[in-house]
């Protein structure tokens, strides 16, 4: 980790906090489902096929954590966006730094952040007496995969934005997160999906992110998701920071 | 490297272009289209046109945030194209409007400026410091940007261009929008940067800028050079100066045609009252042809010497005056 990348990184963790109208949403519109989901839907538990769980809430949290980190993902590509249409990203391109440098310092800015989401909703499940089933190393693995999946949602985000260059465009892909949360097992088992849903939340990358996460809160210390959501996680993470750093190539090789 | 040429008079250049081109595939247009440049070491260069005429183009081409479509571009002895990590090393840039992040402080911009450029985040809050003081934004560091004046603003962005001390600063429209005191401060600094060894690469739209700033002028339209000399030479291209004298009585002005012929060249004016005397200096002709239009008895309502300005230059060159011409050349 470069000192530029790192000087980034914290300029963009201390822009995000200032600015509360983006910081904001990202804890208040996950809770505000959670709130919803867990308050009117608890009976889907008894339904034949929902799996052993610690309670309702332990299952819904990783909900609230991946809408929260998915979210945080599409704002790291409007305020790259913003920097773009403002000028400031040239500001940065015309400085010795690696271009890796760039991206790697935004990612790093999103673990934190990412950490930091995943922590807030753990905390609001311990406050409203959610268990966690894995214990003090179940919290970690929830931290640390917090922290990878931010980084892949915002590697996300920065490919659409380097490609996109407006902060518009960008803000315009809004409802795709709804669309994609609910085409996975987030919010309900994919053994209770109809069909084409469960087809789709069988190939859907966030089942398995949203899957990982749930194990060391609602299950326990189990290694088979809690890897298969390390290991796609590690893949969207490849596959989006390699589409970032070409993005980001085209958008300064085009230079328009 | 095509700087060969120019070494060989014994000039080191901080930047040469040779027939540099960009061209847009969308409709084809060129922004900058064949421009040769060598700008010596230690040179303030201003880069003088209308909005639209390539002076932008021309600086994101140099400071590699374009890649020319044509044509080979040297910074600090770096190609652009080849080695840009090289040229950004050695460059400092301050870009039109000064896009400046609002929600940070001027002290926290300085000092991840300088970060990036290389220096220690030890060594980067005491050059910030230093550099704040320079601006005389020390009582301003650590408010917030969006709280800054757009004088304010410019003399950051600057600081922000300086604080890796680069060997060669590229200022893009510095002073648009300023008032005519924070114009004025910019100016200062810019004099003094010539005076430590500094090459600065200016493009502005404003003559007097150009006139008052530049050790040599280029002028760009339409995405060319059509001049490029001196201010002093450029003038001197179009014209002498000349003596706009105004007639209280417009009878007078056969006569004074004729008094004046004695100290200069006369043409009618405009108006029956006036008469324009073409001299070879203006100042020290000024008093004789006073005393002789006096000694004639020809009353005078006012004596004004004018001489030529870039914007002669600019209608001589392109045919249209620098400040009607963002619609012509465009």
């Amino acid at each position: 980790m470069s000192a530029p990348s790192i000087a980034l990184a914290l300029r963009a963790l201390r822009l995000t906090f200032r600015r509360p109208q983006f910081l904001i949403p990202l804890f208040l519109m996950p809770s505000i489902f959670l709130a919803v989901n867990v308050g009117g839907l608890t009976a889907t538990t008894r339904l034949p096929g929902f799996p052993e769980t610690t309670s309702f809430l332990a299952f819904q949290l990783p909900a609230a954590m991946v809408q929260s980190l998915m979210l945080s993902g599409l704002q790291a590509g409007i305020a790259v966006s913003l920097e773009i249409e403002s000028g400031f990203f040239d500001r940065i391109v015309t400085a010795p730094v690696a271009r890796l440098a760039i991206v790697v310092g935004r990612l790093m800015a999103a673990a934190v952040l990412g950490a930091v989401q995943v922590a807030f909703f753990l905390l609001v499940g311990v406050l409203f007496g959610a268990d966690m089933a894995g214990g003090p190393a179940g919290f970690v693995i929830v931290l640390v995969l917090g922290a990878l999946a931010g980084v892949a949602f915002a590697a996300i985000g920065l490919a659409i934005a380097f490609r996109a260059r407006q902060a518009s465009i960008v803000q315009g892909l809004f409802p795709f997160v709804f669309a994609v949360l609910y085409l996975s097992s987030a919010f309900f088992p994919e053994e209770l999906l109809q069909p084409p849903a469960d087809t789709i939340a069988a190939i859907n990358p966030l089942s398995y992110i949203a899957g990982g996460l749930r194990a060391p809160i609602a299950f326990g210390l189990q290694a088979a998701p809690i890897l298969e959501g390390l290991l796609v996680t590690a893949g969207v993470i490849v596959v989006a920071s390699l589409l970032a750093v070409a993005g980001l190539r085209w958008r300064l090789a085009d230079g328009s | 490297m095509p700087s060969r040429a120019l070494e060989s008079t014994g000039v080191s250049h901080a930047i040469v272009t040779s027939a540099i081109e960009k061209r847009y595939p969308k409709g084809g247009t060129y922004a900058v289209q064949g421009v040769d440049l060598a700008v010596e070491e230690g040179e303030v260069y201003g880069f003088l046109g209308p909005n639209g005429a390539g002076k932008s183009t021309m600086v994101r081409l140099l400071v590699t945030l374009l890649r020319p479509t044509s044509g080979t571009a040297f910074v600090a002895g770096h190609d652009v194209v080849k080695d840009p990590a090289s040229v950004r090393a050695s460059i400092g840039v301050a870009l039109q409007d000064a896009a400046i992040d609002p929600l940070m402080t001027g002290r926290e911009l300085l000092e991840l400026q300088a970060v990036l450029h290389g220096l220690s985040r030890r060594d980067s809050a005491p050059r910030g410091a230093l550099l704040l003081e320079r601006v005389g934004l020390s009582s301003a560091g650590d408010k917030r940007v969006g709280e800054y004046s757009g004088g304010m603003r410019r003399r950051l962005d600057l600081a922000m261009a300086l604080i890796h001390e680069p060997r060669v600063l590229f200022l893009d429209e510095p002073t648009t929008g300023l008032d005519p005191s924070s114009r004025l401060l910019l100016w200062d600094e810019v004099r003094r940067l010539r005076d430590q060894g500094t090459t600065v690469f200016l493009t502005t739209q404003y003559l007097e800028e150009a006139d008052v700033l530049a050790d040599r002028v280029g002028i760009i339209a339409g995405g060319r050079l059509v001049a490029e000399d001196t201010p002093e030479a450029l003038k001197s291209q179009v014209g002498r100066p000349h003596v706009h004298v105004v007639l209280l009585n417009a009878t007078d002005r056969e006569r004074s045609l004729q008094v004046a012929s004695a100290v200069g060249d006369p043409r009618p004016g405009v108006t029956d009252h006036c008469l324009d005397v073409s001299v070879e200096d203006g100042a020290s002709e000024l008093p004789a042809l006073v005393r002789a239009l006096d000694e004639a008895g020809i009353a005078v309502a006012g004596l004004d010497v004018v001489r030529p300005t870039l914007d002669d230059v600019f209608l001589q060159k392109t045919g249209a005056h620098l400040t009607e011409a963002e619609e012509v050349v465009a």
